[in-house]
């Protein structure tokens, strides 16, 4: 499996008056596979945002490295020019037209597909006069989206790019994005905090709290090997071996347990449920605060 | 590149070229009646018959009222667009991209930010340079006649030489050296506090500290002084002035120097050589004037006079402008280095 994107003991830190360094991102080490749609999922603060600025180079690591198709992103010789990136709130020149902008994306890229461009915009049904200011959320993004696919990347990286969009402008957003993929066979990054938008379109999912990856994999596989068992309440500790458990809750009666596991359940007295990819993903991240209390309030800021 | 910054430079290049025209079209209006004036007055000949001044009044006197506000606005107006490309063009060349994250568009294009910036630099710095070089041009010769009367009439008041505090600023070539500074100066403020208007109001504040230091305490010291020493006759002596300390100085008589040259310094020494100081001079302390310059009469008394010679006034202007061009460079080359050996989201 090769990476498009390689960090190892990444950290970045913003430094405050008269106080220990702020880390918005810690000791992150993480391989995100070639040719998949990748979502990069985690609660607000979790060092998202940090690690795709890091992998565009718009900010260089305090420790660690960071490797983007093979090189480091804040070189001279960076892999920019095959990196597509939408940046969070897909900001946009306000004075500047929709064909402005594709002229600029020409400008400041050698490989830029013109053509590819202005039928995108097209097909999206913008008036190329228009000014960017005056565009809706959903516009936006898709100009930025058209913008970032016009330089024919490798790799696509989208951050947080449906957040600030209305369902239905979500909904486009993400099945024009599904197409580009289809076409030209891009890897891609996208991050969100709603697992829900990441559920349609992602094949791979990396779950990040606090610059920890809790758990990655494929959805199918993830989807598959997690189960929510429910019976009789037992101890904790009473379990099989080959099972994990990611959550559990316990009544006078009864205990309710989400684990991890490649083998089947054989204990009759479990009743066995499949579980959404929404409640894996929400179970690994509680399990990740239980385990460190008070770790988010700080990095509440850094999104 | 070039082309993206004039798509976002050409407002502004517009407005600048309007307000250009604007000031050329009501010079060019004034222009023909004040040239007349000034060839029909003799004031540019009078060197060869000595009766500068008495022309020169005349010349002043006679001119519209209009006209001398023209005179001094556009004075003003040369002091302002230095400051005014700098806060408008310098300070948010970088700082808007911070403000409205445009930033994390502009550089994550496959061209580096080093060359963004150098070319954004360049362009504009170019610009800049340029509209206050055609500010300068236009009103530095419509002002000539007037800085000519006006300077054989004051002789050597501070505010009308050429080579002095005020006008130095506001003529020729230096306006353009203090454009390129002004301009990189906004830039490098808005690099560093990534925040437009605070950036902007410290452009202001720091190039207005500037000139003024500048002007005040530096600019005279760019070359050596001139020194003259004068012989004073008992003539001289009813201007008594009181210099540093108890010492005494005595006007020179004004044929010492010649008009436009910039005075920095006057010392009234006797004749071993001391300065003159009023408490060695007995008959000065008491009531009676005429026994003072008496006593003052018996003592040889001479001036030192420290001036810059009109004469040096390119010399100056050369000298304060490759400076100024200098600290420019410095501080685009700081801008550059600091935006790519300093990234922050």
């Amino acid at each position: 499996m090769s990476a498009v994107i390689e960090t190892s003991e990444l950290g970045k830190a913003y430094r405050r008056r008269r106080s220990q360094p702020n880390w918005a991102l810690r000791e992150c080490t993480l391989a995100i596979p070639a040719g998949r749609i990748v979502g990069l999922v985690g609660p607000n603060g979790a060092g998202k945002t940090t690690l795709l600025n890091l992998a565009v180079g718009l900010i260089t690591p305090t420790s660690g490295a960071i490797t983007v198709l093979g090189r480091r992103p804040a070189s001279r010789t960076g892999p920019l020019g095959r990196v597509g990136f939408v940046a969070q709130d897909t900001p946009l020149y306000a004075r500047l037209s929709v064909a402005d902008h594709l002229r600029l994306g020409a400008w400041l890229n050698p490989d830029w597909d013109g053509q590819l461009a202005r039928d995108r915009i097209e097909r999206l049904g913008l008036d190329p006069g228009q000014r960017a200011g005056s565009l809706s959320g959903g516009q936006r993004a898709q100009l930025a989206l058209t913008m970032a696919v016009a330089k024919h990347p490798d790799l696509m990286i989208l951050d947080e790019p449906v957040a600030s969009l209305d369902p239905l402008a979500r909904r486009e957003f993400l099945g024009s994005l599904m197409e580009t993929v289809a076409e030209h066979g891009v890897s891609v990054v996208l991050s969100s905090h709603l697992v829900a938008d990441l559920e349609r379109v992602c094949d791979y999912l990396i779950v990040l709290v606090a610059s920890r990856v809790q758990v990655a994999g494929e959805v199918a596989t993830l989807v598959a090997s997690h189960y929510r068992l429910s019976g009789p309440r037992r101890d904790p500790g009473t379990r099989p071996g080959n099972q994990q458990v990611i959550e559990e809750s316990h009544t006078d009666k009864q205990s309710t347990l989400l684990v991890r596991t490649d083998d089947p359940i054989l204990d009759p007295s479990w009743t066995v449920r499949p579980v959404t990819l929404e409640d894996l993903v929400l179970a690994y991240m509680s399990q990740a605060r239980e385990r460190r209390p008070g770790r988010r309030t700080r990095l509440g800021v850094v999104s | 590149m070039i082309r993206l910054t004039w798509l976002q430079f050409r407002g502004q290049a517009l407005l600048a070229a309007a307000a250009l025209a604007l000031i050329a079209v009501i010079l060019g209006a004034a222009a023909p009646h004040l040239f007349h004036l000034y060839a029909t007055s003799g004031v540019a000949t009078c060197q060869a018959h000595g009766d500068c001044v008495p022309l020169a009044t005349s010349l002043v006197d006679e001119l519209p009222g209009f006209y001398g506000i023209l005179y001094f606005v556009g004075i003003g107006v040369l002091f302002v667009v230095p400051v005014l490309i700098g806060a408008f063009w310098g300070a948010p060349l970088v700082s808007r991209e911070y403000e409205t994250g445009t930033f994390r568009l502009a550089w994550t294009q496959d061209i580096t930010r080093g060359r963004w910036l150098a070319v954004k630099l360049g362009v504009i710095g170019l610009a800049s340079m340029a509209t206050a070089g055609l500010f300068s041009l236009l009103l530095t010769w419509w002002s000539g006649p007037i800085d000519t009367a006006a300077g054989l009439k004051e002789g050597n008041s501070i505010t009308f030489i050429r080579l002095g505090l005020v006008l130095f600023a506001a003529r020729d070539i230096t306006p353009v050296a203090y454009a390129a500074f002004a301009f990189a100066l906004g830039v490098t403020a808005g690099v560093l506090i990534r925040r437009t208007v605070p950036a902007m109001a410290a452009t202001l504040a720091v190039f207005a500290a500037v000139q003024i230091a500048w002007a005040l305490v530096i600019r005279q010291h760019l070359l050596a002084p001139a020194r003259i020493i004068v012989a004073l006759s008992s003539a001289d002596l009813g201007s008594l002035g009181e210099g540093p300390g108890n010492s005494m100085f005595v006007t020179a008589p004004a044929a010492a120097t010649r008009p436009g040259d910039w005075l920095l310094s006057t010392q009234t020494i006797d004749r071993a050589g001391h300065v003159l100081n009023v408490t060695n001079v007995k008959p000065c302390l008491g009531p009676h004037v005429q026994a003072c310059q008496a006593a003052l009469g018996t003592m040889h008394l001479r001036d030192v006079i420290t001036y810059q010679p009109a004469s040096r006034f390119w010399a100056f202007q050369w000298y304060e402008s490759a400076i100024f061009l200098a600290l420019a460079v410095a501080l685009a080359g700081f801008s550059a280095w600091w935006l790519s050996h300093h990234r922050v989201g």
